[in-house]
């Protein structure tokens, strides 16, 4: 798959708390959980960002709660994908069984500028950046995990089994 | 070879000879965990995949203790999503009302789970029963639907990073104070996608109340799961409890671990967690002057009789500072009933503190604390985060309940050899 867009920068240890304030889960509605995206990190986030922009976080990205309620608004707000330097592990197991694109790169957090375009080419595993010769390699992801994005998900992984 | 504790269960669950840390496994699961937040999605999800009946129905937990009792309509909603399916599908171990309790309380001191099980739960505090040997995990509400369907989920098998404890802890030291300052040394993510095994001379003599603080904390140094050795400490406590088998596993001795730490807990003092990460931590004696307008008492890390037993020690004939909100969250209404009948909650009232209800609302900013702007809390529960507790702009300070009532007392943050 091919994903072109804006980043949006973040530090390290976002974490779900950030992503989605436990005020809100009252309600699991994508729609309502989407316009409190990242509210606790950058309250103006979902008036700033585009449908198709990417999130682009440090180290650790989803610390904290297991809830599944912080892929949901992310992906329901319409980044497209998030990439970072690393991920926490149940936010890691969520956005694969739930269908949100996750992609690790060591290097490209520190290497581009906020507002930049960039494209993801997860089949070749390369980032490209707009504008410059640039390139950033994705760190490869596990074929079981492939195989669940390949199936739509964890439920429809589980089903076709 | 040998093989580590955490890798024995998943051995067992997976119906392995051999498991190695990085291998993708299918296991059998014990016990699925789910709450009024979490388990609603899982219901969509499980109901979206054609389920049409849970793979046991003794062997799935859902306990309404997140935003209960019902903070808003929406929140009524959820529960009564969670109350009709676990109707429909005659759950065992489904809690709500006068029987609820923070859910990492609750299942422990009712045996649903137990040493030697392999424990999923839709909340990330489920690390919690590594307390009993036990391998237990968070994660989301699909994995949670899928549990609930098949009876089996997919693990990767961590590496476990190894913790020797020695030496005697001080007084108001406690396992609170370990493990924040663990978390302190390795960072939020010093453990990540790994197991934290806890051994040594102190953690053979530690009291299950503290081994379950400590375990419930793992997750926040990033960790898949906290551990401890079962022995006669955990015998102890779940002989009486359980109704079922249970089995104990321990680490080979020429096991393989990534790292092993020592720390010498004869030299800690009681710490705290400054905002906005758990592991920002510092000694007591480093808070410096730190006013606090709420102490909070409770939570799945710190709600147990034994926390509240510390508190009132502190507590009693004396009361919170004038301007301190303090708030005790008795975990389940087995410890609400405790504290009542050896007077703690006299002692509370007495103290001027609020008594809630078993509730999880306060910790993670639902209900029955909410701070406001530029507010600040003292409390015994497991995260800090940017507005954690309510605001944005207000601050949580992790510590331990005799560090929390010493504070509530002071109006400062302080520690008890102040008083």
């Amino acid at each position: 798959m091919i994903f072109t867009g804006k980043v949006w920068k973040f530090g390290d240890n976002i974490d779900t708390d950030a992503i989605i304030p436990a005020r809100y889960l009252n309600t699991s509605d994508p729609v309502q959980l989407a316009a409190h995206c990242m509210e606790d990190a950058d309250p103006d986030f979902v008036k700033k960002m585009k449908s198709g922009d990417i999130i682009l976080g440090g180290e650790n990205f989803g610390c904290g709660s297991s809830r599944e309620h912080a892929p949901i608004a992310i992906k329901a707000s319409g980044i497209s994908c998030v990439v970072a330097k690393s991920f926490a592990r149940i936010f890691y197991r969520n956005a694969f069984n739930m269908g949100l694109p996750i992609f690790e790169s060591k290097e490209l957090a520190d290497a581009i500028a906020e507002g930049k375009e960039i494209t993801i080419d997860s089949t070749r595993g390369i980032i490209t950046v707009e504008g410059s010769d640039q390139q950033f390699a994705i760190s490869p992801i596990p074929p079981f995990m492939e195989q669940l994005i390949a199936d739509g998900g964890l439920m429809k992984h589980i089903a076709k089994k | 070879m040998g093989n580590t504790i955490t890798e024995k269960i998943l051995m067992a669950h997976a119906g392995l000879s051999e498991i190695s840390a990085g291998q993708l496994i299918n296991a059998r699961v014990d016990i699925a965990l789910g709450n009024d937040i979490t388990a609603p999605i899982a219901i969509r999800e499980f109901r979206a995949a054609g389920g049409q009946k849970v793979f046991d129905r003794d062997k799935v937990a859902l306990v309404l203790d997140h935003f209960t009792p019902n903070k808003d309509i929406s929140s009524a909603q959820q529960c009564k999503t969670v109350r009709e399916f676990a109707a429909e599908h005659g759950i065992t171990h489904f809690y709500e009302g006068g029987q609820v309790g923070v859910e990492h309380a609750l299942l422990p001191e009712q045996g649903i789970v137990l040493p030697g099980d392999l424990v999923i739960g839709a909340d990330s505090h489920t690390c919690t029963y590594g307390a009993l040997g036990a391998f237990a995990t968070g994660v989301g509400s699909t994995d949670l639907a899928a549990a609930m369907l098949t009876g089996e989920l997919w693990f990767k098998v961590p590496s476990s990073i190894k913790f020797v404890v020695y030496g005697k802890m001080p007084k108001w030291v406690s396992g609170k104070d370990l493990i924040l300052n663990i978390i302190g040394r390795i960072g939020v993510d010093g453990a990540l996608y790994q197991a934290m095994e806890f051994t040594g001379e102190t953690i053979l003599n530690l009291p299950m109340a503290d081994r379950l603080s400590m375990a419930n904390m793992a997750i926040e140094a990033g960790a898949k799961n906290g551990i401890f050795a079962p022995d006669a400490i955990t015998e102890e406590y779940v002989k009486p409890r359980a109704r079922r088998p249970y089995k104990f596993y321990a680490s080979d001795a020429d096991a393989v671990y990534s790292q092993v730490i020592e720390i010498d807990a004869g030299k800690l003092e009681p710490q705290v967690a400054f905002p906005h990460l758990p592991s920002n931590v510092k000694g007591i004696s480093q808070a410096g002057n730190v006013k606090i307008d709420q102490s909070l008492i409770g939570s799945c890390t710190n709600g147990r009789i034994e926390d509240l037993r510390i508190a009132a020690g502190i507590l009693k004939n004396r009361k919170a500072s004038s301007g301190v909100r303090l708030i005790v969250v008795p975990a389940t209404p087995f410890i609400y009933r405790q504290a009542l009948q050896e007077g703690l909650l006299e002692i509370f009232l007495n103290a001027d503190a609020v008594i809630s209800p078993p509730s999880c609302g306060a910790c993670l900013g639902g209900h029955l604390g909410i701070l406001a702007e530029g507010e600040r809390s003292i409390a015994t529960t497991n995260r800090n985060f940017v507005g954690r507790m309510g605001h944005p702009k207000s601050e949580v300070y992790l510590a331990s309940p005799a560090v929390a009532a010493a504070s509530a007392v002071l109006g400062r943050i302080a520690s008890p050899e102040e008083l």
